[in-house]
C-alpha cells in the first residue's frame, strides 16, 4: 500500500453552530481516515454519532448551520475543503457519488426513471439526449432491472422498493465515480432483497474498481461487505482498522460491547451484553472520554482527559487509554495523579 | 396449556381501486394458518413484507376480525365469548409496537400513559393507581420520578420501557411484540431484549414476537413460524429451525441473514425476483417462481404442512418421505445451480 490513498481525511471537524453562535455541536470532531481505491470502508455508529454528517461533509452538502471548521479532505490529491462550490459541483455525482437510505425520497416522483438516470450523464458529460438514454438503459441492465426498455419510461411509483434502490444505485454509478458513499442503503429493504442488493454493489465495485464507504449501524453489513472499519461515537472515530482484526480483537470497550450485544444465531442461551445508559447528547458531552459514563472499564483518568488516537498495532487506531503503550502509560498516570 | 391457539386462521381483504372502484379481487393476507403459544413461551414469526405477519398480530390483538378459522384463548373459542369474556380477552392480550416515538402520546405524562389501561378497565382509587404505576416503572427499570415527566424527556430505549410498562399494567397473559427493537439504537437493543426475557421468566408471560432481524427472533423464541405470502411454510423449535432449515425459503432467508463475523463463510442462496403480489399469488406452491429447487409439480399443487423431524414443513421436496420414511436433509444446492 505504497500508493497514495484515494481519500484521506486529516483531522476533519464539522460543527453545527446555533444562530447566536453560543452553542456548538461537534458532530464530526478531528476525524482522520483513509480509503484506498477499490476498497470498502464501513463507518459504524449510533444515531447522533456523526456518521451521516461526515458523509454530508465529504460531498460538501451540509445544512447552513454546519461548518467545516478544520482539517483536510484529500481526494485524488486535491483538498475538497478548499474547493469552490462550482468545483464541487463538477465532482459530485461524477467522481464521488452517494446513495441514500430512502429511495422514495431520493427519486423525483414526477420524472421518469430514464430521465433521472440520464440526468447526471447529460450534466457531467454533455452528451446528447439519445446517448444518455442509451447509457441509462445499459445502467438499468447493469443493476439487473428486468426489461429496461420499458422501465426507463416508467415512474418511481411503478417500481418495488428493491427496484427503486437499484435505480438509485444506477444513478450513483452513472458517471463511473471513483468513490461511492452509501448511507444505510438497505435499511428499507427486506432480507432477501437486501442480500441481492449487497451482492450487486459488490459486483459493481469489482467491475468498476470503485471505492465504497458504507455508513451503517449494522455490524453484520460490515462483516459481510467491508475491508476497513471505523467506529464513531459522539462525533469521533474511536476505533479504526481492518475489519477482521477489529472483530477478532476490538481495542475499544465500546466496539467490544457492540460486538457482544448482537444476538448470535443458534445460541438461545446467550445472555446479551447490554450497554448501560443512553447514547450521549452531543450538546452536553462529558469532559474526558465521551464513552466514560457508559464504559464498563472506566478509570478515573477517563473522566478528566479525552484519550488521543493510540496505535495498538500497525494500521489500527483506538481512542482509549487502555490502548496506550505501557511505558508511556505509567508516566502519564503519575502526571495525572499529581495534577 | 395453550394461551392462544389458532387453527385455519384467515383474513382476506377485498381490494378496490379508488373510492368508487370495483372489486379487483381478494388479498389473502393471512390464509389458513395454525399456531399455538404455550404459557411462558415465545412464538417468533419471520417473513418479508407482505407475508402477513402484521395482519396475524392484528388478528391476535382483536384489531381485525378473521374471515375464516378459529382462535381459542385458554381453550375458549373467541367467537363464542360473551361481552365479559371479550373484555377479559382484550385485557389479557397487550401489545408493544415498533416505534416508541409514535406509540406514546406526547401530551400525556408517563404516569397517565401507564395508568390509562388501569383507569379504563379497573375501578381503582387514585392512590392505588399511582402505586401500581410506580411498581410498573420499577419492573421495567425506570426511576420513580419518571412518572411525572413527558415522553419527549426520554430516549428511544426508555420510551420502549414505558411502552412495556403500559402493556404490563393489566397483568396480561400474552404480549404481541411487533418489531420491538428495530427502531432503537444498536447499543440499546440488547437492554430491551434482556428486559423482555427477564419479564417472561419472572411473570410467566407468553410472547408473539414479530421481527425482521432473524438473529433476534431466534434469540427470543422457543418456536419459530416462517411465513410467505400469507401462509406458514415451516414451523418448529427455534434452535433446530435456525440450525437446519428444511423449507427452501427458510434456508434462503437464514442464509441471507447477515454474518456476525467477517471470517464467517457460508453458502449464500440469493433468491431471484421479489415477493409476488398477494393479490395474485402464484399457483401451486406460492414460493415456486423463486425457489431454487422448484419441480414440475410445485406449480400445480400446493404442498401441505407435514411433520419432518419434529418440524412442520410445507414443501414437495419431502413428498418422497411418504413412500419411504427416513431422515432426509436438504442436499447442497450445487446440482441445480
Amino acid at each position: 500500500m505504497t500508493a497514495a490513498p484515494l481519500l484521506e481525511l486529516d483531522n476533519l471537524s464539522t460543527h453545527y453552530v446555533s444562530a447566536q453562535g453560543t452553542r456548538v455541536i461537534r458532530a464530526v470532531d478531528e476525524v482522520s481516515l483513509r480509503v484506498n481505491a477499490g476498497e470498502t470502508l464501513g463507518i459504524v455508529g449510533e444515531s447522533g454519532s456523526g456518521k451521516s454528517t461526515l458523509a454530508l461533509t465529504l460531498l460538501r452538502v451540509l445544512p447552513p448551520a454546519a461548518r467545516i471548521v478544520g482539517g483536510r479532505m484529500m481526494f485524488e490529491g486535491e483538498d475538497l475543503v478548499t474547493k469552490s462550490d462550482a468545483e464541487m459541483q463538477e465532482i459530485r455525482g461524477k467522481r464521488i457519488a452517494m446513495i441514500l437510505q430512502d429511495p422514495m425520497a431520493s427519486l423525483n416522483p414526477l420524472f421518469t426513471i430514464g430521465n433521472q438516470v440520464a440526468e447526471p450523464i447529460r450534466v457531467h458529460e454533455g452528451v446528447s439526449r439519445s446517448t444518455a438514454w442509451r447509457r441509462a438503459r445499459e445502467l438499468l441492465k447493469a443493476v439487473r432491472i428486468p426489461s429496461p426498455e420499458t422501465r426507463v419510461r416508467q415512474y418511481p411509483h411503478e417500481m418495488s422498493g428493491g427496484m427503486r434502490q437499484r435505480i438509485v444505485g444506477a444513478i450513483g454509478i452513472s458517471c463511473e465515480p471513483r468513490l461511492l458513499i452509501a448511507d444505510e442503503p438497505t435499511t428499507s429493504l427486506d432480507l432477501t432483497i437486501q442480500a441481492q442488493y449487497l451482492n450487486l454493489l459488490r459486483d459493481l465495485q469489482r467491475e468498476h474498481g470503485l471505492a465504497l464507504i458504507f455508513i451503517t449501524h449494522n455490524l453484520g453489513i460490515v462483516a459481510k461487505m467491508c475491508d476497513q472499519l471505523a467506529v464513531m461515537y459522539a462525533g469521533r472515530v474511536i476505533e479504526a482498522g481492518p475489519v477482521s482484526r477489529i472483530f477478532n480483537a476490538p481495542a475499544h470497550p465500546y466496539t467490544m460491547a457492540l460486538l457482544n450485544s448482537i444476538p448470535r444465531m443458534g445460541d438461545p442461551d446467550q445472555r446479551l451484553t447490554a450497554i448501560e445508559g443512553q447514547p450521549p447528547n452531543l450538546a452536553a458531552l462529558p469532559p474526558g472520554c465521551s464513552f466514560a459514563p457508559r464504559c464498563p472499564q472506566v478509570m478515573p483518568r477517563c473522566r478528566d482527559a479525552a484519550p488521543p488516537a493510540f496505535t495498538p498495532e500497525e494500521g489500527r487506531i483506538a481512542r482509549c487509554w487502555l490502548a496506550e503503550p505501557v511505558a508511556a502509560g505509567t508516566d502519564l498516570r503519575v502526571a495525572s495523579g499529581a495534577a | 396449556m395453550y394461551v392462544i391457539e389458532a387453527s385455519g386462521l384467515s383474513k382476506h381483504f377485498h381490494a378496490r381501486r379508488g373510492v368508487f372502484g370495483g372489486d379487483r379481487g381478494v388479498v389473502r393476507a393471512v390464509d389458513g394458518i395454525s399456531f399455538a403459544i404455550e404459557q411462558g413461551q415465545t412464538l417468533g414469526i419471520v417473513g418479508e413484507s407482505g407475508c402477513g405477519k402484521t395482519t396475524t398480530s392484528k388478528l391476535v390483538l382483536g384489531l381485525e376480525q378473521p374471515t375464516g378459522g378459529t382462535m381459542r384463548f385458554e381453550g375458549c373459542d373467541l367467537q363464542e365469548l360473551d361481552a365479559a369474556g371479550r373484555r377479559n380477552y382484550r385485557k389479557s392480550v397487550q401489545a408493544v409496537f415498533q416505534d416508541p416515538y409514535a406509540s406514546l402520546n406526547p401530551r400525556m405524562r408517563i404516569s397517565a400513559i401507564i395508568a390509562e389501561p388501569l383507569v379504563t378497565n379497573e375501578r381503582l382509587q387514585a392512590a392505588e393507581v399511582r402505586e401500581r404505576v410506580l411498581g410498573l416503572l420499577e419492573v421495567v427499570g425506570l426511576p420513580a420520578h419518571a412518572a411525572d415527566l413527558f415522553p419527549h424527556e426520554f430516549s428511544g430505549g426508555q420510551r420502549q420501557r414505558i411502552a412495556i410498562a403500559r402493556a404490563l399494567s393489566l397483568s396480561p397473559k400474552l404480549i404481541v411484540l411487533d418489531e420491538p427493537v428495530s427502531a432503537l439504537d444498536v447499543s440499546i437493543r440488547a437492554q430491551i431484549l434482556n428486559l423482555l426475557r427477564d419479564l417472561q421468566a419472572r411473570l410467566g408471560l407468553s410472547y408473539l414476537f414479530i421481527a425482521h432481524d432473524l438473529a433476534a427472533v431466534a434469540h427470543m423464541s422457543h418456536t419459530i413460524a416462517v411465513m410467505y405470502l400469507g401462509q406458514i411454510v415451516e414451523t418448529g423449535e427455534a434452535r433446530a429451525l435456525a440450525r437446519a432449515p428444511k423449507h427452501p425459503y427458510t434456508e434462503a432467508l437464514f442464509s441471507a441473514a447477515l454474518p456476525i463475523h467477517p471470517d464467517e463463510r457460508r453458502e449464500e442462496i440469493i433468491l431471484p425476483g421479489e415477493v409476488p403480489s398477494p393479490l395474485n399469488p402464484p399457483s401451486g406452491c406460492r414460493f415456486h417462481p423463486r425457489c431454487p429447487r422448484a419441480m414440475a409439480r410445485c406449480a400445480e399443487t400446493a404442498p401441505v404442512l407435514r411433520e419432518i423431524e419434529g418440524s412442520l414443513v410445507a414443501c414437495h421436496l419431502y413428498d418422497a418421505l411418504d413412500a419411504a420414511p427416513g431422515v432426509r436433509r436438504l442436499e447442497p444446492l450445487a446440482e441445480s445451480a
